[in-house]
């Protein structure tokens, strides 16, 4: 690669990452799971949204609700891990999402916790 | 120059690591200005707005939990839901994630043919979840559930309604994107823009997992 060259591509950015890409295949944007990981993650959220529907017509007694809001949960966590990469990613994502979601969770609850108590 | 060299070079000017081999995925490789924390301003950004969007739906699934048993006779969460059609509806978009994740990872691969194909597939399976929500609402509408009929029946609909315009969004920005990479009209980093909108639908997805269970598995 002459120097020249290499100087454009700085001046446009992208175009150096493209070049560089074959050395380095965690480059950029290719980090996380291989398509047949992705394919495989899906296959697993697919199962549990059909025990979860299956579930619906059972008659499990009191686990029924715990059991659905376990399942909810790991769906959740599965899509936003590898599907949206948070855990491959720096933990400032992290934070900012998890941050907004306990912040609802606990006001929510709360909330909710004092119409029960005080309605 | 070896191209040892200039790839130190090319982080040197920068200011930091944009291949991200240094243990800092965050600023997802080139296309982004230097920032002071190494990540991607817009990425950044995108967090952020969706963790504010939990506090929104957060509301208006507690406002749903708090009247769903405030129902009209016979019109109530048991008497009218059809829960093999969402299931079906709720395996679309949960489909749409793993379309959309592909199409970022061809995007990654810069395989533009690939990268349109998942993103246009995914619009399609997100419109197929809202044009069953539509006949969702149409049927329960035919049925005598209007927005106003109950308390139960104005936080549901505010809740999927909310989230079906989420959905259409969606749908909107995936085919502009769609029409930008043929335009060739992203300027930058064109897979940082692919795992954006890839981020916001995945947001979606994760809302409705939440939804699914919350206001149609879980009997009032």
């Amino acid at each position: 690669m002459s120097e020249s060259t290499t100087l454009d591509e700085m001046a446009t950015g992208t175009d150096a990452t493209e070049q560089h890409a074959p050395e380095h295949p965690d480059d950029g944007h290719a980090h996380g799971a291989t398509d047949g990981q992705y394919i495989l993650i899906a296959l697993i959220l697919a199962v549990i949204t059909a025990a979860e529907v299956s579930l619906s017509y059972m008659d499990v007694g009191p686990i029924f609700i715990p059991a659905l809001l376990v399942m909810m949960a790991v769906k959740f966590v599965i899509v936003v891990s590898y599907f949206m990469h948070l855990k491959f990613d720096n933990r400032i994502f992290s934070f900012l999402f998890y941050s907004g979601l306990l912040l609802a969770l606990g006001v929510y609850v709360l909330a909710l916790a004092t119409f029960e108590f005080f309605a | 120059m070896s191209e040892a060299v200039t790839l130190d070079a090319h982080v040197a000017q920068d200011g930091h690591d944009v291949h991200g081999d240094h243990g800092d995925h965050g600023g997802h490789g080139a296309g982004h200005p230097a920032t002071t924390t190494g990540l991607s301003h817009n990425k950044l950004g995108m967090w952020l707005f969706l963790g504010s969007e939990c506090l929104l739906f957060g509301g208006l699934i507690s406002t749903y939990m708090l009247y769903r048993g405030r129902a009209s006779e016979n019109l109530g969460p048991d008497q009218i839901y059809d829960i093999p059609f969402t299931s079906v509806s709720s395996f679309v978009l949960l489909m749409s994630s793993l379309t959309m994740v592909l199409a970022v990872s061809a995007a990654s691969r810069k395989d533009v043919r690939n990268v349109k194909l998942w993103l246009t597939v995914t619009a399609l399976l997100g419109a197929t979840f809202v044009g069953g929500q539509v006949y969702e609402f149409t049927s329960f509408y035919r049925e005598g559930l209007g927005f106003t009929t109950s308390l139960f029946s104005s936080s549901f609909y505010a809740l999927t309604g909310f989230h079906g315009v989420h959905v259409s969004v969606g749908i909107i920005m995936l085919l502009a994107v769609v029409g930008m990479i043929s335009r060739d009209r992203i300027p930058g980093d064109r897979a940082e823009v692919v795992e954006l909108v890839g981020l916001y639908w995945h947001f979606v997805d994760i809302v409705w997992i939440v939804i699914f269970t919350l206001v149609y598995l879980i009997p009032a």
